[in-house]
């Protein structure tokens, strides 16, 4: 693989690594803020709807920097990866196309009567535009799934010539590696939103400010967040094991570092791989454990990565092999954190005083959006060497007019870039998120509020 | 069918161009028309509730181009490269300045987002006028269709490899940057009262005849340059009624700005763009992607995708369209009508 094919990979990782920070965060959110909505409508109570209108305030910085980073991605598959787009455009694009189509407009009309509509439209309009901002943004997610499923497991195609044309729709749609995907990506979506509502309800509870709204969102979080975790791990992460064991054996014995064909397969809970010998340093493990959740059956052959030629693995098997680990441990760690919480919820609220769980739930913040990066880096990893699964080699798919000095070029501008976004992000979330749910309320008052600055006094513009 | 297609993607980057336009317009003028930061949050009221869905068209052209012409959308991205990569981080960072400007108060960090948004719309509207020249003129296609371009090569006004960057290609930038200047002044004429209305329709007034010039001297330098525009116009003579739409278009700008009626100038920029995008693309077809040497031009048919693709790809684009049709009628008329500074405007 040459130096500009590696760069164009690492920039494709870095920039769509960097971006799905957002999308998470909104699908995630999305999902909440029609679950507010929907309490508010219910009971009635006006803290659910200050709660929602807060919540979009996030969502919508997040959707900001979603969409700027979102920008990029598409056009990536033209800029660097030419050779792939010319050979699977045909399709690929197919499911790319429909997003826009289908997803983006919806999103952005509808995300405008949100934000914009509630005093125009009522709230029955504006608990509509909620749901529909959640449905386009989990369309979204679908189609970008449903595209990065065909190339894990390429279906509907003929080959004609050297490219490849799409033969069946159906097929292309309904890939039967789409559905797993999918729930479990949206479910790490909700985990990721969960604990971000959570731990900001923890820190207001811990910082004793705005105790009523710490409440609505430590309870909302930990009870979808631990629903949502468990979703994680069975069915959705466990249907993606089951088929990548039966499509991509070579991914999980990479997943694994299985280096070696084992009857009666253990699982690894710790250890480094080591590649120059073929074995687990240090390694911990649980026997026969991985034999029976790949076949259900202790004793079960898995495959090695010996039974594989050196050509057909992955070409990072142990950036892959931790991927898989970081996402995995910390998957599990989010059920029995957010299962204790539950629990103490449920015990005559006493989660609301029991500090030390408070601070576990703020400090784990952060941990899902970790946990759906290195999910991402693990099924991405893992289909190397193919950028196609089984079609079309990564080294094949690159564009092949770029110098590595011009790839170079443009991955430290995204870089540049997106530190200063992602520094603007920061900041501004947590202005947010410190100023907490009241203070947006009435909006005429912040204005007035702001008269001091220059000229902001001088004469209004009348209503035409 | 591909021929279909090839009209389908230049009708939405037309939509692209008169939406988004409109928002780089103002971009253009929003440190000339609005002085103030009260005045400053008007412009960005007008155009708050739609730039997301304005720039939504060239994502969604993006993806159509890329199934319906996949040929033309590696070749053509990769061979744009740097250009390409420069135009995304210039749509980002003004996307941010939008959204970022009125997040904290205070006077420094406004005024640095109203430079950015500026500088950022500008630097687009030009980029975008080069790109469509850098096509028009041709790019040196080798036999596999791929090519590379820098971003200049040796100032030399009669070089034979010029880069993206030459007289011609920022002639047209300057006559796009000038044409959406009167587009988005026209647009926030219609969105402003008051001494913001006065000054967008100044700079109506004065972007009209600067906007003429540029056309005709663009325009003179095409047929020059490509003379293939000349022989599609020669050979299909129905095809004038682009030319002539821009033409009528572009004194309709004039003869209301005039007379102000911001709104029906608005229209008229918006005839006098489609008109003059319409007449690009009918006098390149059917090529899409011209080369130097024409044996190695990208045409409809050598570039498009699979005819079935292309027919199942018609039935969902049709139904994607009319809802994003719907979509945007209804956005339009709920922010239809004048911004004030009073109400809720999501903290614009």
């Amino acid at each position: 693989m040459d130096l500009s094919t590696i760069l164009s990979r690492v920039q494709f990782a870095f920039t769509v690594g960097y971006h799905y920070i957002f999308p998470q965060i909104t699908m995630g959110l999305a999902f909440l803020i029609v679950l507010l909505k929907t309490l508010y409508l219910i009971k009635k109570d006006e803290r659910y709807n200050i709660s929602a209108r807060f919540w979009a305030k996030i969502f919508a910085t997040s959707f900001v920097l979603g969409v700027v980073t979102g920008i990029p991605m598409e056009f990536q598959f033209g800029t660097n990866w030419a050779r792939f787009s010319a050979y699977a455009g045909d399709i690929i694009a197919q499911t790319l196309a429909m997003e826009g189509a289908f997803a983006f407009f919806l999103e952005s009309a509808f995300l405008g009567v949100f934000l914009f509509g509630e005093k125009v439209f009522g709230q029955k309009v504006h608990w509509l535009a909620a749901v529909m901002v959640w449905l386009g943004t989990w369309a979204s997610g679908a189609f970008i799934v449903a595209s990065n499923a065909w190339m894990q497991h390429p279906v509907g195609y003929t080959i004609v010539g050297n490219r490849l044309h799409i033969s069946n729709y159906w097929e292309v749609l309904l890939n039967p590696w789409i559905f797993p995907q999918y729930l479990h990506t949206m479910s790490g979506a909700v985990v990721t939103g969960a604990f971000i509502m959570a731990g900001l309800g923890a820190y207001y509870l811990l910082a004793r400010s705005h105790v009523d709204y710490g409440r609505i969102f430590v309870t909302l979080g930990v009870i979808v967040g631990l629903i949502a975790s468990v979703i994680q791990l069975y069915p959705s992460g466990d249907l993606e094991g089951q088929q990548v064991a039966k499509y991509q054996p070579v991914k999980l014995a990479a997943f694994e570092g299985l280096f070696h064909t084992e009857q009666g397969a253990g699982i690894v809970i710790l250890g480094q791989p080591n590649t120059a010998t073929g074995q687990l340093d240090n390694p911990l493990i649980v026997p026969k454990v991985l034999s029976f959740l790949t076949y259900r059956r202790w004793e079960a052959v898995v495959k090695g990565l010996d039974a594989f030629p050196p050509n057909q693995r992955p070409d990072s098997i142990e950036l892959l092999y931790y991927s898989y680990h970081i996402m995995v441990g910390l998957g599990t760690f989010f059920i029995p954190i957010m299962g204790v919480a539950c629990l103490l919820w449920l015990w005559k609220r006493r989660l609301f005083t029991t500090r030390w769980m408070l601070w576990i739930l703020m400090l784990a913040t952060p941990f899902p959006v970790i946990a759906n990066t290195a999910g991402w880096f693990t099924t991405e990893l893992g289909r190397q060497p193919w950028i196609i699964y089984g079609l079309l080699p990564t080294a094949q798919g690159s564009s092949a007019n770029l110098s590595a000095g011009n790839v170079l070029f443009t991955l430290l501008g995204f870089a540049g870039m997106y530190l200063l976004l992602g520094l603007l992000y920061v900041v501004l979330s947590v202005t947010e998120a410190l100023k907490g749910p009241e203070s947006g309320e009435g909006e005429e008052a912040e204005v007035a509020e702001e008269g001091g600055l220059p000229g902001l006094a001088t004469g209004t513009v009348a209503e035409g | 069918m591909a021929t279909l297609w090839f009209i389908l993607v230049a009708f939405m980057l037309t939509m692209y161009v008169l939406l988004d336009g409109f928002d780089l317009g103002a971009g253009i003028i929003h440190l000339m028309a609005a002085r103030n930061d009260q005045e400053r949050r008007l412009i960005l009221r007008a155009i708050g509730p739609v730039w997301d869905g304005n720039e939504v068209w060239i994502i969604a052209a993006g993806g159509t181009l890329f199934f319906t012409f996949p040929v033309l959308y590696a070749s053509s991205f990769s061979g744009f490269y740097l250009p390409l990569c420069i135009v995304l981080w210039l749509l980002m960072w003004r996307g941010v300045s939008i959204e970022l400007r009125s997040r904290v108060p205070s006077p420094v960090w406004a005024s640095f987002w109203d430079g950015m948004f500026f500088l950022g719309s500008t630097l687009l509207a030009i980029f975008y006028g080069a790109a469509l020249a850098n096509v028009i003129r041709g790019v040196p296609l080798d036999e596999h269709g791929v090519f590379f371009e820098p971003l200049w090569t040796d100032f030399n006004p009669f070089s034979k490899t010029p880069g993206i960057l030459d007289w011609y290609t920022i002639l047209i930038g300057l006559m796009a940057a000038s044409t959406l200047t009167m587009h988005g002044s026209a647009y926030i004429a219609r969105k402003t009262d008051g001494v913001l209305n006065a000054r967008a329709r100044r700079i109506l007034r004065i972007s009209w005849p600067i906007t003429i010039l540029l056309t005709v001297v663009s325009t003179i330098a095409t047929f020059v340059i490509q003379p293939q525009i000349y022989a599609s116009f020669n050979a299909r003579p129905w095809g004038a009624i682009f030319p002539l739409v821009a033409f009528i278009g572009l004194l309709g700008v004039g003869h209301f700005a005039f007379r102000n009626r911001d709104l029906a100038a608005f229209f008229s920029s918006c005839a006098f763009i489609a008109g003059m995008l319409a007449s690009s693309a009918f006098g390149l077809y059917p090529d899409v992607l011209p080369a130097v040497n024409p044996a190695h031009s990208l045409t409809v048919d050598n570039a498009s995708g699979s005819p079935y693709g292309l027919t199942v790809g018609l039935v969902w684009w049709l139904i994607g369209i009319v809802l994003a049709v719907i979509y945007f009628v209804f956005t339009y008329r709920l922010f239809w009508g004048k911004v004030t500074a009073k109400g809720d405007y999501g903290g614009y």
